[in-house]
């Protein structure tokens, strides 16, 4: 319960980083703070306790293993994920070249 | 879990900093701490293949994020309704926790999943599959479509980033 809350706890700086900051690389930092949250709840939900990792081995002293499911869930998120980052960050990349600044209230102008 | 709960408080820690820090790219050292303390807590709770994915993962991040701010460091401004803009943020946020931790309460306990799928994966893997990992088994036989998706997305990310950063026929 308390593991699910601090997951909370997590996920909520990353929101405030999202709602309330003006630059666009720290916007870009609160997106992967709330991603690296998510992935953390999906694998607590999965976790057995006192279990093993899901791999078949010849002396299996632990019988009880893992959810594999979200293992493999997360598994494919994390790397969209990291596909995520490098298309937002080639784009702030652009508009900084453009505009000559991060902050987002100062390119709202439209320049030909 | 007592360690388990130590690395999410130093996971928080790390984030309010990365949050809070005006140089751009301190704020981007401490988001990688964020993410190899999540790569620990992955091997804590017993996800190897996670654990190796989300390392290389987060140290391709943080060589992204630098090459975005190197060089480019710059004041942040303060300017408009600050008081009100933070007081609205924060009174949602306190709304949001309370519900989730209301929503909390109907999740199965910590430490006794709900397994009804998995166990068929579990009790049939190995003799389905012949792979003696059974993540790799369920990524690459029983959801196999869910990766040719992410492959998918991967290289329109590709051609996106292509697209966006191109030099040649930009008109100046």
């Amino acid at each position: 319960m308390s593991l699910y809350f601090l997951c909370l706890v997590l996920f909520s700086v990353g929101l405030y980083c999202i709602l309330r900051k003006r630059n666009l690389i720290k916007i870009i930092i609160g997106i992967a703070i709330t991603e690296y949250a998510v992935n953390l709840f999906f694998v607590l939900v999965g976790y057995k306790m006192h279990g093993r990792a899901p791999i078949h081995a010849e002396d299996q002293a632990i019988l009880n293993m893992v959810d594999p499911l979200p293992q493999a869930l997360v598994l494919t998120a994390i790397v969209i994920g990291l596909a995520i980052t490098a298309l937002i960050a080639s784009i702030a990349i652009r508009v900084y070249e453009k505009y000559g600044t991060f902050d987002i209230t100062k390119i709202r102008k439209l320049k030909g | 879990m007592l360690e388990l709960q130590i690395l999410l408080v130093f996971m928080i820690i790390g984030a309010i900093v990365a949050v809070k820090t005006k140089d751009l790219l301190s704020a981007v050292i401490a988001v990688g701490t964020v993410g190899l303390g999540l790569s620990v807590a992955f091997l804590i709770l017993k996800a190897p293949d996670l654990a190796i994915a989300q390392l290389v993962v987060e140290i391709l991040v943080v060589i992204i994020l630098i090459r975005a701010t190197i060089r480019k460091d710059l004041p942040f401004s303060t300017s408009g309704r600050w008081f009100f803009n933070t007081f609205v943020v924060f009174v949602f946020l306190i709304v949001f926790l309370i519900f989730g931790y209301i929503c909390m309460k109907d999740l199965p306990k910590f430490g006794e999943p709900i397994m009804k799928v998995a166990q068929s994966f579990l009790n049939n893997g190995l003799k389905d599959t012949g792979a003696t990992n059974l993540v790799s088994s369920i990524v690459l036989d029983y959801r196999a479509y869910d990766t040719l998706g992410e492959a998918t997305i991967l290289f329109t990310a590709v051609i996106g980033v292509l697209a966006v950063m191109r030099k040649v026929g930009r008109k100046k």
